[in-house]
């Protein structure tokens, strides 16, 4: 087990990167502490399995350093790094049985057989396989056979972490939460280090104590599910997280005096000074209706099982909030406020207002 | 049986008339002459199964079926496993894939007398590229006309030449459809080329693997036109494979009872062999 350092990261999978555009990951300086659970959470193609891959080794970044308690494992390969990974689509070996699978890894560093034995028995006792050790892994469910890739990742005992690359897209909807609570349990007994790749935010907010959020190669804000749900450090993190995302509105900003379609809002705190375009946002769940200085019409009702997501026109801009009972009908103005202490100022996509002294 | 469905039935017909005209009835004529005895003139004498007997129990026919499984069994046993090393050495990805994969296809296209004929001027003693090069630059005796081995090393090695690209393809095929992730576990669970190759590649190659034995199989064993043009079942009998010994009797003698008798023990072999390379190779998946 290991704490692991990435240090000045990038990578391109083109040969002569020239621009920000041809790396896929453009900066990336983390920290994971040993231990922990670990989501990296982003949509399709934002480098997430990029990341992945360099820490496991099997690519090598353009620049930067991987270090793995502080030693530098950069160009050190797959197998000798102790690390597991367990694939998207579940990676068994056909031909052998589940034991022969899952004693793989130990078989091929040259364990001995008693030994082999034992420590395959326990992971099949720990992930529920005991019963299908002799049965041909070939045969199995794709859940059960995400397990057995899962294992084989688990039964070495000195490994430094166990990686996730989206693993539960293929199983069934009614096993994946079976199988996403077995891994928050396993990471329980286990203690190894834990990153879970995934674009699903729920699979993310679920497992994992620190969110890893990414886009476009890079990060843009960590920390745990509450934090990020609470205060998006980017425009992306808010947007991303949260059903529906948070709203991200024009605003003018002049001294302290926050305006929003022509209607001074009132915000957290202070906006710090600086040049970019200002965005205004503010989660569904903080719009309140009935009340308030801004006057919207409502333009659409959805509902969402327990409350309703109600689209709202406020001058040009559509807003979205979340409420409960009473649905309004289409076309009536009601009068709209935000609430002051989870409304933000954005410059550039990046938070820019800060809480106001003595709040938390 | 429901009763409204049967209409169904009239639209296989078309297929079942298809077959009829191409295979059945044929086949029937065959079976026809196998039980007869003909001396021209269309004269006809019931002669029951003495021709079967009389097949089976022809040295000739012996002579042949066993060089005939010489042949298969000799270019099976080096078409597949070279056609796997070659489909290994490919590259994946990359301009040299269509370069490679072009290259590999051309001695298929080439019509089959074709080749013979290529292969036969190829390996003539003093002219040809093969032969001038083997008996004049490394000084070894090489005559396929006179020597019974030359004229086995030219037919194994043009056969090899000719049909290894399709075990190439076939094995390529199977390759490139293992997902990368397969081979980045292996590298992780610390796996050598060898087991890489054992536990990986070879199980995902199985099946088209299966299809290439079988197909190499029938068209080795079922072979004539190459052999025939390249050495024509010569020296003495020696390249005389069933099919060519096949010709000899049905249109050299024109003695069709017994040659319709071999040809249906012939197609039975056939088809019993491929049933069983079949049931074999895919008795695993059954489980």
């Amino acid at each position: 087990m290991a704490k692991i350092t990435l240090s000045n990261l990038r990578h391109s999978y083109q040969a002569n990167p020239k621009s920000g555009q041809d790396f896929a990951l453009k900066q990336i300086d983390l920290d994971w502490d040993d231990g922990g659970a670990y989501a990296l959470l982003g949509p399709s193609g934002c480098g997430k399995t990029t990341l992945l891959n360099i820490i496991s080794g099997l690519l090598t970044p353009t620049e930067g350093q991987v270090l793995f308690d502080g030693c530098d494992v950069t160009h050190l390969p797959p197998d000798k790094r102790e690390i597991a990974q367990v694939f998207q689509f579940p990676v068994i070996y056909d031909t052998m049985t589940v034991y022969d699978n899952l004693a793989f890894p130990l078989r091929n560093r040259g364990m001995d057989e008693a030994t082999v034995k034992q420590r395959v028995t326990a992971i099949a006792d720990m992930l529920e396989l005991g019963d299908a050790l002799k049965r041909r892994a070939a045969g199995l469910s794709p859940d059960n056979k995400q397990k057995i890739s899962m294992g084989r990742g688990l039964v070495r005992e000195d490994v430094n972490v166990i990686m996730f690359d989206e693993p539960l897209t293929v199983i069934d909807p009614h096993l994946k939460w079976k199988l996403r609570s077995k891994l928050k349990e396993l990471h329980h007994r286990v203690r190894a280090t834990m990153i879970y790749v995934t674009h699903d935010q729920t699979e993310a907010l679920t497992f994992a104590d620190q969110v890893v959020v990414m886009d476009a190669g890079e990060i843009v804000q960590i920390g745990t599910p509450v934090e990020l749900f609470e205060r998006p450090a980017h425009v992306f993190v808010g947007h991303f997280i949260g059903s529906p995302g948070m709203n991200v509105l024009p605003c003018e900003v002049q001294g302290d005096t926050v305006r929003f379609e022509g209607v001074e809002v009132a915000i957290e705190g202070p906006v710090k000074a600086g040049e970019g375009e200002l965005r205004l946002g503010v989660r569904p769940e903080y719009v309140s209706l009935g009340d308030g200085p801004l006057r919207g019409e409502v333009t659409h009702v959805a509902d969402v099982g327990r409350h309703n997501v109600i689209d709202l026109r406020i001058g040009q801009s559509q807003v979205r909030a979340i409420a409960e009972g009473a649905v309004p009908p289409i076309g009536q103005v009601m009068a709209v406020a935000f609430r002051p202490d989870k409304t933000r100022v954005y410059r550039d996509g990046h938070i820019a207002s800060q809480p106001a002294e003595g709040a938390t | 049986m429901k009763k409204e469905y049967q209409k169904a039935w009239f639209f296989v017909l078309p297929v079942l008339l298809l077959v009829a005209f191409n295979a059945l009835i044929p086949m029937m004529t065959v079976v026809n002459y196998s039980v007869q005895e003909t001396f021209g003139n269309n004269l006809f004498l019931w002669e029951g199964l003495g021709w079967f007997e009389k097949i089976l129990n022809s040295e000739r026919f012996h002579a042949a079926l066993g060089r005939q499984f010489l042949f298969t069994g000799l270019i099976l046993a080096i078409e597949v496993p070279l056609g796997v090393i070659i489909a290994l050495a490919m590259p994946r990805k990359g301009i040299w894939v269509p370069v490679c994969l072009v290259t590999m296809a051309l001695p298929m296209l080439i019509p089959w007398n074709v080749v013979g004929a290529m292969w036969n001027i190829f390996a003539l003693p003093d002219i040809g590229l093969l032969g001038y090069l083997m008996n004049h630059v490394l000084g070894i005796d090489y005559n396929m006309t006179q020597s019974p081995f030359a004229a086995w090393a030219t037919i194994i090695a043009m056969d090899v030449w000719h049909w290894t690209s399709l075990v190439v393809l076939l094995a390529y095929a199977g390759l490139v459809s293992i997902p990368d992730a397969y081979y980045q576990a292996a590298r992780i669970d610390g796996a050598s080329s060898w087991a890489v190759f054992r536990y990986i590649q070879l199980p995902k190659m199985k099946q088209v693997l299966t299809i290439a034995i079988l197909l190499r199989f029938m068209d080795s064993f079922n072979i004539y036109t190459e052999p025939f043009v390249l050495t024509g079942g010569g020296p003495g009998n020696s390249t005389t494979l069933l099919s060519i010994d096949l010709v000899k009797i049905a249109l050299g003698q024109f003695d069709l009872g017994p040659a319709a008798a071999m040809s249906l023990i012939y197609f039975a072999i056939t088809l019993f062999v491929s049933w069983l390379f079949y049931t074999l190779m895919t008795k695993d998946d059954q489980n």
